[in-house]
């Protein structure tokens, strides 16, 4: 008994126990509202569902989290990835639209390079912002988010600029292995991101100079270019993220594209258990809270709520999420109702969920 | 003056904190216009003190009397109140209000709740004629130097009725120029029958202004003095207690000899280095193997020079030379390029990363120097970390464990480890055996002497004269922010020697500005 006592504890206390909570009972809660939530159909070789779709539309998501949870891990924020994304997918849809082909792969793939290559560009202005002039994280970004809105209209000049490119919409729609390419994507990218920085030194140096900047300077670590270097990253991130939004919809909208997605970014790393004030960053976690997010999104849509009520719903449930998590919450919580008798077995059955 | 009455009068006052007795049955008092410097190292008990008459702390035993009556407050607001006030070393004003609104902040002048602005900047401006003082009172606090931030803290204070004035450290961050205008309105304010309390580690500056002098001691009254009375030699020997530390040091190890390391070209070789406001230029050479301590009161500068040498702060003055070639030590990372190491005196702020393991803490210099592209392979790291946990018996020895939650002692260990798997040429160390159980102590000072005699230079900071004493071959004295004196340690030197040098003071060996 007191060792499955000890086993539970370690399990609710463990950091990400209680959004797995929450996203097993989002989805259970989508069942009981829709029985056939959970089934997933073969048609035509590809894999069709509610589950694959919270997949494929939290990849974007998941990108723009990658990167932000590398800043945000630092001390900093960047508030600029929603116009990168917009900028970049514009970038690369207005070289597709010039193009005599729309359907070459060789005239897409010069457009995906050309529009990382501004991405970065205006990554490492932010990082310069940041890490060399040392403006607060949170002005410095602010200026691209502003800006980078406006210099995504006149890249479309005002129009949503529609394309009829076969190869770049895959980005967004295609399959492969029966699953929607943007799940691969967003999966390379988190494979990428956990090699750079855990079989690297950087996520360490990133994590000592979020910790404790001071002594990580006195320690002999370059913070300035570790800073530069995560908004370089989080500016590609949000690129990468940017395609796969203008692919969705075979269309470049300068105004719309990657809206607000830097909110929903921060609240998936915060989620996620990286503390915003820096220091220990965890991709895993920063996954696991944009799934919840989006799964949150589709909920609202399935559920059919309200648009009226269901930014609402969403920010209620986001406020349940960071009290339950809140060790002191929990406390107080606790104390009220000291009878804790949660049966173990069915918080065993969570952790299966994880690796979506 | 001093056939006055007392206007505070302290007496048998004791207060414990857990493990420590920070007052043991300490009397002080304070006579109404006098300027009343009360002295004492580190932990001495100054600050307790302090806080016991203004009411931060409550007292185990002791009464406050003051103007013949018990008191006994309960906060700093209700102090003030009675007209004892007190402005903490560090400014706590807001740089980003007006003069006028940071004297009257949470006081207003108010009318039917609404702050009558023209009368507040009208009070204000007559505060501060009181003092002396011209300035715009419209204009942010931010504007002005911090002596005058300094001086409107103290109109601050001595708005309501203030009879005691307590002013801890009030000159630790001025220059001379600030320091003088200071005091000319302390001396205004003595003349105006107000008591001064007043705390300071800079001995010139008590001489100049004080018109008594209080020593306190690991917590218990030395005694009061006059300060025409007291030779300056006398008050470095109350604060530090010299008669005691001879009997200590019969028991102890006997101190090492000084040696022929002093040969050749120097390791590190400074020329006139210095920093406006930090430290005035001092020269110094370390030799390979060699031991320098430096020595000197809180606030002399130790850390400073120590900080210097490693970059830490940018000196605006002097060159370096390394094994003979001009180099220069801007930044950590170019100190750390000539194989330099450094241990913050301040551990928590800039020493340790509290969240990152132990292991993460102890490869953290040799990764950084690496650059973050060459990963240390974790088996050389699990190695390296696993050899010194070992040999300086960090405790406990799990490497994965949260650095922030060993003991100080053990997180001191850590931080060694880091600097000395990166094998640095020259080891500073600022105080790593303070706030550490005796047992660590002993276990650092004999790793000191083990890394010197296998050719490692190491400069040792420490307020501890004993200890400077037992592991240096070149002892370096500091005063006041100047290098006053460089002795090698033989046998005429002993603590006398170094005290003599603290109290003489400057003009001694003619350091320039």
């Amino acid at each position: 008994m007191s060792n499955r006592t000890a086993g539970y504890r370690a399990l609710t206390t463990h950091r990400l126990f209680w959004p797995i909570v929450v996203l097993v009972v989002l989805l259970a809660a989508n069942t009981v509202y829709r029985p056939g939530f959970l089934s997933v159909q073969m048609r035509d070789g590809h894999l069709y569902g509610s589950l694959i779709d919270i997949l494929r539309l939290s990849a974007p998501l998941i990108l723009v989290a990658l990167g932000m949870t590398l800043v945000i891990a630092t001390g900093g924020i960047d508030l600029s990835v929603g116009s990168l994304c917009a900028i970049s997918g514009a970038i690369a849809c207005l070289h597709i639209s010039e193009q005599p082909d729309q359907n070459s792969v060789g005239g897409v793939l010069t457009a995906l390079a050309l529009g990382l290559g501004v991405a970065l560009v205006l990554g490492a202005w932010n990082g310069v912002l940041v890490a060399v002039i040392g403006i607060q994280p949170i002005i410095a970004t602010l200026i691209l988010m502003v800006a980078g809105r406006g210099l995504a209209q006149l890249i479309t000049e005002g129009q949503i600029l529609t394309i009829n490119s076969d190869p770049y919409k895959a980005i967004g729609v295609g399959h492969l292995l029966t699953l929607p390419l943007a799940i691969f994507i967003a999966l390379a990218a988190a494979l990428v991101v956990a090699a750079f920085t855990r079989r690297t030194a950087l996520g360490l140096i990133i994590e000592s100079v979020g910790g404790n900047a001071q002594a990580s300077r006195l320690a002999g670590i370059r913070s300035a270019r570790i800073t530069f270097l995560v908004y370089v990253i989080s500016a590609a991130c949000a690129a990468v993220a940017g395609f796969m939004m203008t692919a969705n919809v075979s269309s470049a909208d300068g105004n719309a594209a990657g809206l607000w997605v830097e909110l929903d970014a921060i609240l998936a790393v915060v989620i996620g258990g990286t503390s915003l004030a820096g220091g220990r960053f965890s991709l895993g976690g920063t996954i696991l809270g944009a799934l919840l997010i989006q799964t949150l999104t589709t909920t609202v849509y399935a559920m059919n709520i309200s648009p009226q009520t269901s930014l609402l719903f969403k920010a209620v449930v986001v406020i349940a999420v960071c009290l339950i998590q809140a060790p002191g919450f929990r406390a107080r919580f606790a104390r009220r109702r000291p009878s804790a008798a949660a049966p173990a077995p069915v918080t065993e059955q969570p952790k299966e969920q994880v690796p979506a | 003056m001093t056939g006055s009455h007392p206007v505070l009068t302290m007496t048998g006052i004791s207060k414990s904190f857990p493990g420590v007795r920070a007052l043991d049955n300490v009397d002080f008092r304070l006579f109404p216009g006098e300027v009343h410097a009360l002295m004492g190292e580190n932990g001495a008990g100054k600050s307790t003190l302090i806080k016991v008459l203004t009411g931060v702390y409550g007292t185990d035993q002791g009464t406050v009397t003051l103007a013949d009556e018990q008191v006994s407050f309960t906060g700093p607001m209700q102090a003030t109140a009675a007209g004892v006030s007190t402005v903490f070393q560090e400014v706590n004003l807001c740089t980003n209000l007006s003069v006028a609104e940071n004297i009257f902040i949470g006081r207003e002048p108010r009318r039917l709740g609404a702050v009558r602005w023209g009368e507040m900047r009208r009070q204000a401006r007559a505060l501060l004629a009181r003092l002396d003082l011209d300035i715009d009172v419209n204009a942010q606090l931010g504007s002005y130097s911090l002596a005058v931030q300094q001086m409107v803290a103290i109109a601050r204070a001595i708005d309501i009725k203030a009879r005691v004035l307590v002013l801890d450290e009030p000159t630790s961050s001025l220059d001379a120029g600030e320091v003088a205008q200071l005091f000319r309105v302390m001396r205004q304010l003595r003349d105006d029958g107000i008591a001064i309390l007043f705390v300071t580690h800079f001995l010139d500056q008590v001489y100049e202004i004080a018109d008594r002098i209080t020593v306190l001691r690991n917590g218990q009254l030395v005694g009061e003095y006059l300060t025409g009375e007291l030779p300056q030699l006398g008050l470095v020997e109350k604060m530090i207690g010299k008669e005691l530390r001879v009997l200590e040091r019969l028991d102890e190890q006997p101190r090492r000899a000084a040696t022929d390391r002093a040969t050749g070209t120097p390791l590190l070789d400074v020329h006139e280095l210095g920093r406006r406001s930090a430290v005035a230029p001092f020269s110094l050479t370390i030799h390979e193997g060699e031991v320098v301590g430096l020595a000197g009161l809180l606030g002399s500068g130790r850390t400073e020079v120590a900080r210097l040498l490693f970059g830490a702060d940018r000196a605006d003055h002097g060159d370096v030379r390394v094994q003979g070639s001009p180099a220069s030590l801007r930044t950590p990372v170019a100190a750390i390029g000539h194989g330099i190491g450094f241990c913050s005196e301040n551990r928590r702020a800039e020493g340790i990363i509290a969240e990152l393991s132990v292991r993460e803490n102890i490869i953290l210099a040799m990764q950084a120097a690496r650059g973050w592209l060459r990963p240390i392979p974790r088996r050389r790291q699990d190695e390296l970390v696993e050899r010194y946990v070992r040999a300086l018996s960090i405790r406990p020895a799990d490497p994965e464990l949260p650095v922030g939650n060993l003991s100080g002692g053990n997180q001191q260990k850590v931080l060694l480890a880091r600097w000395l798997i990166t094998e640095p040429r020259l080891l500073i160390l600022d105080e790593p055996t303070r706030g550490i159980d005796i047992g660590a102590k002993t276990e650092i000072q004999r790793l000191v002497a083990q890394l010197s005699d296998g050719g490692m230079a190491v400069l040792f900071v420490s307020a501890e004269l004993e200890e400077v004493l037992r592991l240096s071959h070149k002892i370096a004295v500091l005063r006041d922010r100047e290098m006053v004196a460089q002795l090698t340690n033989d046998q005429d030197v002993d603590a006398d020697r170094i005290m003599q040098s603290i109290a003489a003071g400057a003009g001694h060996e003619g350091v320039p500005s």
